[in-house]
């Protein structure tokens, strides 16, 4: 995993000593896994609820998603709510229209997400930079136009309802996902666990590696013979399956699928969880959500411009923490 | 087999003909040096054979194939890998870090979504035995970044070097170097040519690592070949030292 510091002081220290930094993080790791596991016992204490929690974690899996293009890819991306949108959309129309199953539907609303990521990631990927970020925008923007218009299925402007999700059966075993909320988080828990452990285990192999290298130099990464186009595609691909699934999991958290969900506000709200948190850190994305989340819920009641607050602590966190919260921690090893 | 073969290569960039119809070979094993005055086109010609730009007019041949159409990382996996003026390498890595994604790509790992054991302790030795190359095993966890303009110069050699590359095209190695690192990396290019019977083609300014090193010299002058020959010829062209030798010194 990499967390690279500004090559000045700071990166100087861990350079001559890289076990702190490692330390560090391991400690953040656990840390992070002890309160996820425990959220639902004290959430409500603190002054949250169980589906507050619910929406950290989902929202925190796209954010992090989002980063393993922006922050180990080097390549951003402001269309990201499209394959986050598709994943809601299409569990939802799988539910309502086609199969009354949770994991269908995921497993639907994952491939559709997907497969149109596959589709873009292919004819985008020789763009760079600030032209990247525009036309990712645009095609979020058709897959948006394209839900908001279509209102004999979608339901257009209203969002898709009439449909829940389903309690697992599992042979053994009946799981009421749909009336136990803490069930459901734990649900949604899993999921995440596999998420992130599997983009923490990319980014730790040779594949990851070459992603790290196109992020630091791409004029070197190209003459080491990586075909720097095909490793940001399928970069993009892995990047969109994720926020695809999280998509997926925010429908069945609501029991709704909203077309402002894949609208081109929300990619930007996935940006700025991501750079707020720290998108050289693994979790900084999540630390990000969990912030913008926890705000939103918490100033969205009393104010309707809630989103100001979200601007302020943006710009202080840019000003002072340019690397994100979580960019204090410093510098991690490429491993 | 001739190691690089370019024919009647030419660039134009708008009005200004960098690259003019040059011609040349590089055989096997050799240490070919191309030298010329600010603005010859010698680094167009790098550019030219390593993919970085195509040529206007013209063909290259690697090995006795045609690669004037390969895209640049095409060539580097058939064997054909380059330094920069201004070094390319990851700077906020460390050493052992930019070695490890060279050796991997090299050891055609690129898309492996994991690496076994075994593979992992084969990429590990491959990056000592680099390291030791080079003498860099003492800087190995430093980031790359915060080291000597030579280490890092080093750093770049090696991770050509990781490719297991049959031509090597080195762009100014010693540029803004100092006396000792100059030598140093003067030492290594002469290791890697005499014990790895490495082809190198390398530009450089500084006359005393081109005539210690050379076994032949392409002078380049207004992107076209003054003079070509034997290190003892070049020295006593008058054309050379007209265009080049001349105004140095």
């Amino acid at each position: 995993m990499t967390a690279i510091e500004e090559p000045g002081s700071a990166g100087r220290r861990a350079a001559t000593s890289r076990t702190p930094g490692a330390a560090v993080h391991l400690l953040l790791t656990v840390l992070i896994w002890i309160l996820l596991a425990t959220m639902p016992l004290w959430i409500d204490r603190v002054g949250g609820y169980t589906n507050l929690a619910t929406r950290v974690l989902v929202t925190g899996l796209a954010a992090t998603g989002l980063n393993f293009l922006l922050g180990f890819t080097g390549v951003l991306s402001f269309g990201h709510a499209a394959y986050f949108g598709l994943g809601a959309y299409g569990v939802g129309l799988t539910i309502r229209y086609l199969v009354p199953s949770t994991l269908l539907g995921i497993l639907v609303g994952v491939g559709v997400g997907t497969l149109a990521a596959v589709v873009i990631g292919f004819l985008i990927r020789k763009l760079r930079g600030v032209y990247f970020a525009m036309v990712t925008i645009a095609f979020g923007q058709v897959f948006y136009f394209i839900v908001y218009r279509w209102n004999a299925v979608t339901g257009g402007d209203d969002g898709l309802s009439g449909w829940r999700r389903q309690p697992l059966d599992l042979g053994f075993a009946r799981i009421d996902i749909l009336g136990d909320q803490t069930a459901f988080y734990y649900f949604v828990l899993v999921w995440f666990a596999l998420a992130t452990a599997a983009m923490w285990l990319l980014l730790r192999s040779p594949f990851g590696h070459t992603l790290i290298a196109i992020r630091e130099n791409e004029r070197r990464a190209r003459f080491l013979g990586i075909p720097v186009e095909q490793h940001i595609w399928f970069s993009f691909v892995v990047s969109a399956f994720f926020a695809s699934l999280a998509g997926t999991l925010y429908a069945l958290l609501n029991n709704f699928a909203d077309p402002h969900s894949l609208r081109w506000d929300k990619s930007g709200e996935f940006v700025i969880m991501a750079v707020l948190g720290g998108m050289r850190s693994f979790w900084g994305p999540l630390l990000g959500a969990a912030i913008f989340v926890v705000l939103q819920d918490y100033a969205s009641s009393r104010t309707e411009n809630w989103m100001s607050l979200i601007g302020i602590l943006f710009v202080l966190v840019v000003l002072f923490f340019p690397r994100g919260v979580l960019g204090i921690l410093g510098r991690r090893a490429l491993t | 087999m001739t190691a690089l073969r370019i024919e009647n290569l030419s660039r134009r960039f708008g009005d200004l003909v960098a690259v003019d119809n040059v011609s040349l070979r590089v055989e096997q094993g050799e240490l070919r040096a191309v030298i010329g005055p600010n603005g010859a086109g010698k680094t167009t010609f790098f550019n030219l054979v390593s993919g970085l730009v195509s040529p206007s007019a013209g063909r290259i041949l690697f090995e006795d194939k045609d690669i004037t159409g390969l895209a640049a990382e095409r060539r580097v996996a058939i064997g054909l890998a380059r330094t920069f003026q201004i070094t390319e390498i990851f700077p906020e890595l460390t050493v052992r870090e930019n070695l490890r994604i060279a050796v991997e790509v090299a050891g055609g790992h690129r898309l492996l979504p994991w690496l076994s054991g075994a593979g992992a302790r084969e990429v590990e030795s491959r990056i000592t035995e680099l390291l030791a190359t080079a003498g860099l095993a003492g800087k190995a966890d430093g980031v790359v970044g915060e080291l000597s303009h030579g280490d890092q110069r080093a750093t770049e050699i090696l991770m050509a070097l990781a490719l297991r590359p049959r031509l090597l095209l080195l762009d100014e190695p010693t540029a803004g170097m100092g006396d000792q690192e100059t030598h140093d990396v003067a030492q290594l290019i002469r290791r890697l040519h005499r014990n790895q019977a490495l082809t190198i083609v390398l530009i450089e300014h500084d006359m005393r690592v081109v005539f210690h090193l050379a076994d032949r010299i392409t002078v380049l002058a207004e992107g076209s070949v003054l003079a070509e020959g034997a290190p003892d010829a070049i020295a006593a062209n008058e054309a050379v030292q007209a265009a080049y030798l001349g105004k140095a010194a």
